[in-house]
């Protein structure tokens, strides 16, 4: 097992460093003067010479690559040309909303994907096999943001002043702002790097209110979460609802099911342990495989519930040239990828044994 | 996007089993066995409907798309609500099936029109994606070695980012219009048709006829035309139908984020982009060309479904 996992992390390196040249090079290849972006109309000869000294635009491109790997190698991504705000505190602010937002999406995913799937496939071309391969169809077809606009519809203006009624918008009720947790915590003259973590976890809303047991926190958040995570999560739980079905299908179609069921198990039992264990590598991998697929429509939902997370942060940055936060935003994106593959390949080698050793 | 990498390999799974089966069989049982998958059958007809409304798209509409009718019609406004006639609306308003958007426009007709750019839109790109992804494919399994592994490891890369990101760095890249959207969509979706034709190319290089073919001492290029291209047609037809989906999908989103179509173009992203703030005044703006999207999408996955499981082997019989 430890081999297979050193392999495993070895075979991502040249994929991050492949990654950390092409967006290099991509956000270069991009028109336009990064200085008249910023600057605008102050961009006068000699507030550009400046600018460029400063961001070292004037060097050569291989000299500022490597200026650039240095920078990484000591943990610095570089300040926002736009803004000046240093690419970590940019993270620290926007990056928790949108880990919470994918976390809840993928949560809604897989919990009712695997549940249609199983449920469709037990009951096979029954009424409940149909309508749910009719949801699945519809999900998978319906962009990320009609449905996000219909759930703002029908939750904020129909349901308005029902128990039903959801916020279409951010991420708390206006004016409220949450403590973080290390004010909560008695903390407040706590500094560093372990300040910086905390402040980080403190920005996603929900963690922040079951830490610092704050319950209305926790409910207002959760509250405002809930339409983005359906939206965002509609399409990866179509796609699993729809891979539990075909790959228990055929699970439940091998000798040694119909063995179980001969020997008179519960059917519950042969459904769960021979069934659902053997037909779950398939349905991780596409697991897996979502989470690129959630970072796309992060871009989207944030757009539509007005929530101020990295998806937004890196269209914004892509479409204002902001070179320093698009280099710094990708290779976070990046290495997320990398990992998340790496966490898909090592839960295949504790289903099935057989890759662990081969 | 594309919009999914996860879609793709459970469309990649099903694939391989479906490539298992190419020997050609004549072109009315391929039809038949089309025709008796419910889903095959549901998404031709959509699509059908569809094709005909871009066909005739001029006779059937009832204003000109791109034509504000203020100062046309003495009771037009922006964003006048449906009015038709025979469902009670006062004979005195001007008739507009879908109402007005935020130009005067008349919505129907830009949801008509908008039926032949989003067709377009999804055979354009795939259409050059496929010519230029099989090519690489074909190349790669056929030539082995290290043009294999260069090429493969390319489309690896590509594969690495989050597709839309991908898409919208091109299209700032090359600038922003429908035309680049296709040409950026396009190179994100080329790894997975030359990953299909690939494997294919694998699968029927190792053949008696294709050994048999190479004994008789053709060329490597004539194999390839004649021989292996041919066989390998299925699994791409497949992906292919689903890529004219997704391809649809994510120039609407590329739109529905001002970077694809421009004004005045009637396409439904861009549509939905445009009105998303009147989502609460004037929903119809928003839900008619959604609907209209979710439709042309449907078509297509039902259709690229159907002949999926129509090809695979283990379901015939």
């Amino acid at each position: 097992m430890t081999r297979f996992l050193i392999r495993r992390i070895l075979t991502g390196i040249p994929v991050v460093l492949g990654v950390i040249a092409i967006v290099f090079v991509l956000a270069r290849v991009i028109p336009g003067d990064p200085c008249r972006a910023a600057l605008q109309e102050k961009a006068t000869a000699a507030a550009c010479a400046a600018f460029n000294a400063r961001f070292g635009l004037n060097e050569p491109l291989p000299v500022q690559f490597v200026l650039y790997l240095r920078d990484l190698g000591t943990g610095n991504l570089g300040e926002s040309i736009k803004t000046g705000q240093p690419v970590t505190e940019i993270f620290v602010e926007r990056m928790p909303t949108t880990i919470e937002l994918t976390i809840y999406a993928l949560l809604f995913a897989v919990v009712v994907g695997m549940t249609l799937g199983i449920v469709s496939a037990y009951k096979r071309n029954s009424g409940a096999d149909v309508g749910t391969m009719f949801i699945a169809n519809l999900g998978v077809s319906i962009p990320v943001f009609v449905l996000g606009l219909l759930l703002a519809y029908v939750f904020a203006i129909l349901f308005k002043d029902t128990a039903l009624s959801l916020p279409p918008s951010g991420r708390l009720t206006p004016g409220s702002q949450p403590d973080s947790i290390a004010e909560a915590w008695g903390l407040a003259r706590l500094t560093g790097p372990l300040r910086t973590i905390l402040d980080f976890v403190s920005n996603m809303y929900t963690v922040n209110g079951l830490l610092t047991l704050n319950g209305n926190l926790f409910f207002d958040a959760a509250r405002h979460l809930i339409l983005p995570a359906v939206a965002l999560g509609t399409i990866p739980m179509a796609i699993i609802a729809r891979m539990t079905r075909s790959s228990l299908l055929e699970v439940l179609g091998q000798d040694y099911v119909r063995t179980a069921r001969a020997k008179g198990m519960r059917p519950r039992t042969v459904l769960f342990r021979h069934g659902l264990r053997n037909a779950l590598l398939p349905v991780v991998t596409v697991i897996g495989l979502s989470v690129g697929a959630l970072l796309s429509g992060a871009v989207l939902t944030e757009t539509i519930f007005n929530l101020a997370g990295i998806g937004r942060t890196i269209y914004e940055s892509i479409t204002g040239r902001d070179y320093i936060v698009i280099q710094g935003t990708a290779l976070v994106v990046a290495i997320i990828y990398v990992v998340v593959n790496l966490l898909v390949d090592i839960s295949y080698g504790f289903l099935d044994p057989r890759v662990r050793l081969s | 996007m594309s919009q999914l990498g996860a879609e793709q390999f459970e469309q990649g799974k099903l694939l391989q089993q479906a490539a298992a089966a190419t020997p050609s069989r004549s072109g009315r049982t391929t039809l038949r066995r089309v025709l008796r998958q419910r889903s095959a059958v549901i998404g031709l007809t959509i699509l059908t409907f569809l094709f005909l409304i871009a066909i005739f798209a001029d006779f059937l509409a009832t204003h000109d798309p791109i034509l504000p009718m203020l100062g046309i019609e003495a009771d037009a406004h922006t964003r006048n609500p449906p009015c038709i006639h025979i469902l009670g609306c006062p004979a005195d308003q001007s008739q507009h099936f879908f109402g007005l958007d935020g130009n005067a426009r008349d919505e129907y007709s830009r949801i008509l029109f908008g039926a032949r750019v989003s067709l377009a839109i999804g055979f354009i790109t795939v259409g050059w994606s496929v010519v230029v992804g099989t090519l690489i494919g074909a190349i790669a399994g056929f030539a082995g070695g290290w043009a294999d592994n260069i090429l493969m490891r390319l489309m690896d890369l590509l594969l690495a980012f989050p597709s839309l990101l991908l898409t919208i760095v091109i299209v700032t890249i090359l600038g922003k219009n429908l035309t680049n959207a296709m040409l950026a969509v396009g190179i994100v979706s080329i790894p997975i048709y030359a990953r299909v034709m690939r494997s294919s190319v694998l699968t029927v290089r190792e053949q008696d006829f294709v050994t048999a073919a190479r004994a008789l001492g053709d060329s490597p290029l004539n194999i390839l035309r004649r021989r292996i291209i041919p066989n390998s047609i299925t699994p791409l037809i497949v992906q292919s139908t689903l890529g004219v989906g997704t391809a649809v999908l994510e120039i609407a989103a590329l739109s529905f984020l001002g970077v694809a179509a421009q004004n005045p173009q009637p396409e439904w992203g861009f549509m939905i982009g445009a009105e998303r703030n009147q989502l609460f005044s004037s929903p119809f703006l928003v839900f008619i060309p959604g609907v209209a999207l979710t439709l042309t999408v449907l078509g297509f996955n039902l259709l690229g479904d159907g002949l999926r499981d129509a090809f695979d082997p283990r379901l015939s019989r």
